[in-house]
């Protein structure tokens, strides 16, 4: 099947014009699958990580969302043990007007505000509501051991 | 039901004080007098039928309705509405599946704030312009980022404008795909603005509309509370019923839907009379978290308890001879079958071991095991039974239909086979679940009339189960003998559902567990 003009159009703009903290690159062989990297936001616990994800355009697409996964562990209320990402405009509010790249931005936005009240990993959300300085330092140490490039 | 709806029902509750307990003298009364709060759907589509007998107390006032009643009673609502509020019927629609169909408080948000009402139905500023597409000079599309001159091109008037092939595919995705009707919403980002029926009517391929009203009435129906689907496999049927949430520790409101389906409208299960919805749920529960631990479950084999040679279970009787010693035994308890004529409880009736047992933290928990295991044992085989009942009905139908032409007995003459067979079927639903009700029955005088009404319902099933085991060739002999037997099962039935939903209605059953919090 023929690549539509849609998912050629992001790509290209996604290459020359790349957000900062963020980079997505197509495999070659399949251009619907992307290696995606995500820069940890400043002030966060996930300041200094790389953290890599998978990305890939299902046959619908743009009529419904990508499906993203982080690869590199994470320690986040709304980013399960498998790498799965409870963010709303990946689900119920997905418009076939949003792009990789906002989607992108979405998830870097997520990692600068976790939401421990609409949680995936509820082992994760708990900790955080009842001990939040605890949490965050967890989530630096994991950080620290698989996101950060000498150890990975 | 989504979400949003189970809040509103949730906090309905709290605001109205919820169910509250022993209030005798205002006693919740179920059935007719619903209208205050809730219309009755009856608008005249259906004819009560006066003739028939007066309600028992387990019974609950319900009517069926089909796709098409639905249909007629939301245009006739839409029309009201729209005629009150001065707007044109797509957008009426719009604003009264958005209030969940309350048309009082539409009707009363809209006379205070109109445009915040329209805002929030996602209507915007009203006014009716005519859809349709048109072209739009140096337009790019930004969902399939087509650029051609001439692209047809669609916005509703919040002004997210798509191509018009884009626009329909999205359409089409909401409603073949998500199953959405009532609040798709426009594909622009963050845009709250839902498309309006004639977007739709523009828009949608002609195969889809039908799929697209389907959704629309069923959304209908399941935005009002006292409004559900028949929940068997393909039914087109809706039924409504005014008993409300609160309620179902005082009743189980059992209807019938016109596709012959009974099933319970408080938690659309099966008909699980007499138990209440709560137990039931519990019940359930226990039993699929006891499974694995419970290997014990009589399977279709047992020994025969004289001569120790297996007997197959192959009927829904419990009355069981052994082919070698002819010993004739019950299959519950393994007893000897000729003590159960005149006394049955050791079948029915688990009897409380001693205080002394339960001493030992150990024979406590063995104990309680043996108890569940008691009831589940019961509740299962009555569950297989009525299987087995349909089996051999389905057999003996069969031979029957042979036995017409040579006995010469006409199509209505095999007929009390089949009534006999229903009955059955019923009577078995109805013990399975006294069992899961004994389950979590408190031991006082009432149980022991509740036990008596099972063990003669009981009873009378046995007795009307093993006629069907009889030679094909006997049966039309047996005819007047088992139309008793049948009428005699239905009897005590009603006898035994109407006992318990009395006390259940005046709150007297006392329970091992608190039903409300269940
Ligand atoms: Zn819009
Ligand atoms: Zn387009
Ligand atoms: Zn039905
Ligand atoms: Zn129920």
């Amino acid at each position: 099947m023929a690549l539509p003009k849609r998912i050629i159009k992001e790509t290209e703009r996604l290459m020359a014009e790349p957000v900062p903290g963020i980079k997505a690159i197509p495999h070659e062989d399949n251009l619907r699958y992307f290696d995606v990297e995500v820069h940890g936001p400043s002030q966060s616990p996930y300041e200094n990580g790389i953290f890599k994800l998978e990305l890939f355009l299902p046959d619908d697409y743009p009529m419904t969302p990508p499906k993203i996964r982080f690869l590199t562990r994470i320690y986040h209320p709304n980013i399960d043990k498998l790498g799965r990402i409870c963010l709303d405009v990946l689900k119920s509010n997905w418009s076939p007007a949003l792009q990789i790249r906002t989607i992108l931005l979405s998830i870097q936005a997520l990692l600068g505000a976790p939401n421990p009240d609409d949680p995936l990993a509820n082992d994760v959300a708990q900790r955080w509501k009842e001990d939040e300085p605890a949490a965050i330092q967890t989530a630096r140490e994991w950080t620290r051991m698989y996101a950060v490039s000498e150890n990975r | 039901m989504s979400a949003d709806s189970e809040d509103e029902f949730m906090s309905g509750m709290s605001s109205e004080g919820g169910f509250e307990d022993g209030n005798e003298s205002d006693s919740v009364s179920f059935g007719e007098e619903f209208e205050d709060d809730e219309p009755a759907l009856d608008f005249g589509l259906h004819d009560k039928d006066i003739t028939s007998a007066p309600k028992k107390p387990y019974e609950v006032d319900f009517d069926v309705f089909g796709p098409r009643d639905i249909q007629k009673y939301q245009d006739k609502q839409i029309d009201e509405v729209g005629a009150i509020l001065g707007q044109p019927p797509e957008s009426t629609a719009i604003l009264l599946r958005h209030a969940r169909w309350n048309k009082e408080r539409l009707i009363e948000g809209y006379m205070d704030h109109p445009e915040d009402v329209l805002e929030k139905a996602g209507l915007g500023l009203a006014g009716a312009v005519p859809a349709k597409t048109m072209v739009v000079d140096g337009f790019v599309c930004d969902i399939c980022c087509e650029d051609e001159p001439g692209l047809e091109t669609y916005a509703m008037k919040c002004g997210h404008r798509y191509c018009a092939e884009c626009y329909r595919h999205y359409l089409s995705q909401k409603i073949r795909e998500e199953g959405e009707a009532a609040r798709i919403q426009c594909p622009g980002d963050g845009c709250s603005r839902i498309v309006d029926s004639k977007t739709l009517e523009l828009l949608v391929e002609d195969d889809l509309k039908d799929r697209y009203h389907e959704l629309l009435t069923r959304t209908y129906v399941d935005d009002k509370d006292n409004l559900k689907w028949c929940p068997a496999p393909n039914c087109i049927y809706a039924v409504e019923c005014g008993v409300k949430k609160r309620d179902l520790n005082r009743i189980v409101p059992t209807v019938r839907c016109d596709c012959g389906h009974y099933f319970c409208f408080g938690c659309t299960l099966n008909d699980h009379l007499p138990t209440p919805c709560a137990l039931v749920k519990m019940w359930l529960k226990k039993c699929e978290d006891d499974s694995e631990t419970a290997n014990w479950i009589s399977a279709n084999t047992k020994e025969c308890p004289r001569c120790n040679s297996t007997i197959e279970k192959n009927g829904g009787c419990n009355h069981m001879t052994c082919r070698k010693c002819k010993n004739e035994f019950c299959w519950i308890c393994m007893g000897v079958w000729s003590e159960h004529g005149t006394s049955w409880y050791n079948c029915n009736r688990y009897e409380e071991k001693s205080g002394s047992d339960a001493r030992d933290a150990q024979a406590k928990s063995r104990q309680s095991l043996e108890r569940y295991l008691h009831y589940y044992n019961r509740y299962a085989n009555h569950e297989q039974s009525a299987k087995l009942d349909k089996d051999i009905y389905l057999k003996t139908e069969k031979k029957m239909t042979n036995l017409q032409s040579s006995s010469g007995m006409s199509w209505i003459e095999v007929q009390f086979l089949d009534t006999a067979s229903q009955a059955l079927q019923q009577c078995r639903q109805t013990l399975k679940w006294t069992y899961a009700f004994a389950y979590y029955l408190a031991r006082n005088n009432l149980t022991e009339i509740f036990e008596d009404n099972q063990k003669d319902l009981e009873m009378a099933v046995e007795n009307l189960s093993e006629m069907f085991e009889k030679p094909t060739s006997e049966l039309a002999a047996l005819k007047v003998d088992m139309m008793d037997k049948t009428s005699y099962c239905n009897k005590r039935r009603i006898i035994l559902l109407s006992d318990t939903a009395e006390n259940l209605k005046n709150g007297s059953w006392k329970f091992n567990i608190d039903i409300n919090t269940a």
